[in-house]
């Protein structure tokens, strides 16, 4: 079975990384058929992890007086069946309650949270070090910074770079003069971020192409040796 | 005679010796200063204990939660806690968060401390308490007042900008393209294909990508270029049919518009990137916008639309993701330009003026960080402790 499952996996990488030669009918085949699982497993996937425990099940039990508290999900569930009113051209207009109370919720929840923690969060840590300056740790006797050199130059250059990026996103003013000077410092520093994560990333997908090189030469490969065996 | 008082006193003196320090041992094993409440801003679903964190020396290796339900008898919670479990470094105090409550009921706790050579000392029972859920989170107050400042500015400056007086935008070149290029596709008879990449309506840059998906529709409308935007959340996919429908209804050409090209493919992250490329070898698109949340498969996605000769112009605040945009793209919207976008394309005075309000608020922040890096190096932190109080 495990013989079965390697020769599958490794006939879809290989159709799969057909598509790097051109658009072909394996490569079609990989994608269709990729598609189509992650299709169907989804859908299952959502009945059991969401329908049937969030509302089917509470539902029931409501409308057999197991737990009359689970009655509220009629609320959520009539909103959910609005979707379904796209079927009927007369009344697609009622969509539009479902997507709006969608909207208005996906915007409550992530509008505070990406305030917290690109705003809040990362002017914290932007300041922090510069409390640190100042103090002085004991060590062996002997009072220290508690900040080396090092990390004093990081924190002016954070502050420098966050001064200067931020003023890159200022859209309602021209960029001439100063404001120009510090927008140009502030895209080189997105630049240089950019990089640095761009190598660290390719990193990781170099790793990612190894373990799919790995499957294929040392399980893949290796199979070959197991079927010559049994045949032979 | 002389001798034997000697071996008395030496004999009471060693027991009494023995004696306090045992008592000392046991009395300093034992977890001080217990105390459980109702946990502060939750839904009434946990109840906290606290106690001190022992000395070193007290040689207490792990503690056992013991709780009363209703003052029956005590039980055991789980297994033993070792230090690094209980001790939180916020605070430095031991602290457990019993989880497995009812509101329904009172519950009062002992903390046994293990020793090394197990032992076990308990402490004193708590005080009984029950827990409540709280209608205000009141550690979010700061959150919600800069809210209302950010609301505030951007109000302001919606009125300011409804008021007739000309809002100045900068120029994005990325946004510049895109008459460029959806011009390109409609002279060369070919589609426009939109990717909203893998958000769902929660996700900012996906509300964001669906305002700009508006604009291009209404150009689309008018040049009558066929629109293919592939979704990965059905949901998603029901406000971009309304968002395209209502593009075209607007610029007068609701003939034009076609359900069928706003579509569904799958959830799963790679196939959508195995559909989406596969789209664009076979349809070849003349321009491809890549706007929204996007994770590892956006140099797939990029690569392969750079591989057909499009036009692309891409925009994401995924940090992670936006170097393989620009590397692959013709023009890349970053970050905060992908919300600018919007206001950028249509010129409506209420999102010119909402752009506006977004400055201010980033002045707000600039002037923080500057007056923040004075106070901080004065030795007044009260902003970064206001900062960190926020959740």
């Amino acid at each position: 079975m495990d013989l079965i499952g390697i020769w599958v996996a490794a006939f879809l990488t290989l159709c799969i990384y057909s598509f790097l030669y051109r658009d072909n009918p394996l490569y079609r085949f990989a994608e269709h058929l990729f598609v189509g699982i992650s299709v169907g497993y989804g859908i299952v996937l959502s009945i059991h992890q969401g329908f049937l425990p969030l509302a089917w099940k509470p539902f029931w039990e409501a409308i057999t007086f197991k737990d009359p508290s689970g009655l509220w999900v009629i609320i959520p569930i009539a909103f959910g069946l609005l979707f379904f009113a796209r079927l009927s051209p007369k009344h697609t207009w009622l969509i539009r309650y479902p997507i709006a109370v969608l909207i208005g919720y996906g915007s409550g929840i992530a509008i505070p949270n990406v305030l917290r923690a690109n705003i809040f969060e990362q002017t914290r840590g932007t300041l922090q070090p510069f409390g640190k300056m100042t103090e002085t740790i004991a060590a062996n006797g002997d009072t220290i910074p508690a900040l080396s050199t090092f990390e004093i130059f990081g924190a002016i250059l954070m502050v420098i770079g966050v001064i200067c990026t931020l003023t890159y996103f200022f859209f309602s003013v021209e960029h001439r003069g100063p404001i120009k000077g510090l927008s140009k410092v502030g895209i080189a520093f997105l630049m240089i971020g950019f990089g640095s994560a761009f190598g660290n990333t390719v990193m990781g997908r170099v790793a990612l192409l190894i373990q799919r090189v790995d499957f294929l030469m040392f399980d893949w490969i290796a199979s070959f040796g197991t079927i010559f065996n049994s045949i032979f | 005679m002389k001798h034997n008082k000697i071996c008395l006193w030496i004999a009471v003196c060693t027991t009494l010796f023995l004696w306090t320090s045992l008592g000392y041992c046991q009395g300093s094993a034992a977890p001080t200063n217990v105390v459980a409440i109702d946990t502060p801003n939750d839904d009434g679903s946990s109840i906290t204990v606290t106690w001190d964190v022992p000395a070193e020396t007290s040689g207490i290796v792990g503690y056992n939660i013991l709780s009363s339900v209703d003052g029956a008898e005590f039980s055991k919670l789980g297994e033993q806690l070792s230090l690094d479990d209980v001790i939180d470094q916020e605070t430095n105090m031991c602290m457990y968060q019993d989880t497995s409550i009812s509101r329904l009921n009172t519950y009062t706790y002992i903390i046994q401390a293990v020793t090394e050579t197990g032992e076990i000392s308990d402490s004193q029972a708590t005080e009984s308490v029950s827990a409540k859920a709280q209608i205000f989170h009141t550690g979010k107050i700061p959150l919600f007042l800069a809210m209302l400042l950010f609301s505030a500015a951007i109000v302001g400056s919606i009125y300011h900008a409804r008021s007739g007086k000309e809002v100045f935008v900068r120029r994005i070149p990325g946004l510049e393209a895109v008459d460029e290029a959806i011009g390109r596709a409609t002279e060369m008879g070919r589609s426009i294909l939109y990717v909203l990449g893998l958000g769902s309506v929660s996700n900012v840059a996906t509300i964001a990508s669906m305002t700009i998906l508006g604009q291009v529709a209404r150009r689309t409308a008018d040049y009558e270029t066929p629109l293919r935007v592939p979704c990965n959340d059905p949901v998603v996919l029901n406000v971009v049919r309304e968002m395209v429908k209502t593009s075209y209804l607007d610029e007068g050409r609701p003939d034009a518009y076609n359900e069928d090209n706003i579509f569904f493919i799958t959830e799963s992250q790679f196939a959508y990137a195995a559909g989406v490329d596969g789209m664009m070898i076979r349809e070849q698109p003349a321009a491809i916008f890549l706007q929204g949340t996007f994770y590892a498969e956006s140099l797939i996605l990029a690569e392969t639309g750079n591989s057909i000769g499009a036009i692309q112009i891409a925009g994401t605040d995924s940090e992670a993701q936006l170097p393989f945009f620009i590397a692959a793209c013709d023009y890349t919207l970053i970050g905060e330009e992908l919300y600018a976008a919007s206001a950028y394309l249509a010129r409506e005075p209420m999102l010119l003026g909402s752009l506006r309000g977004q400055d201010w608020g980033k002045l707000f922040i600039f002037g923080l960080i500057v007056l923040g890096v004075i106070l901080e190096l004065t030795g007044i932190n009260w902003i970064t402790t206001l900062l960190q109080n926020v959740r």
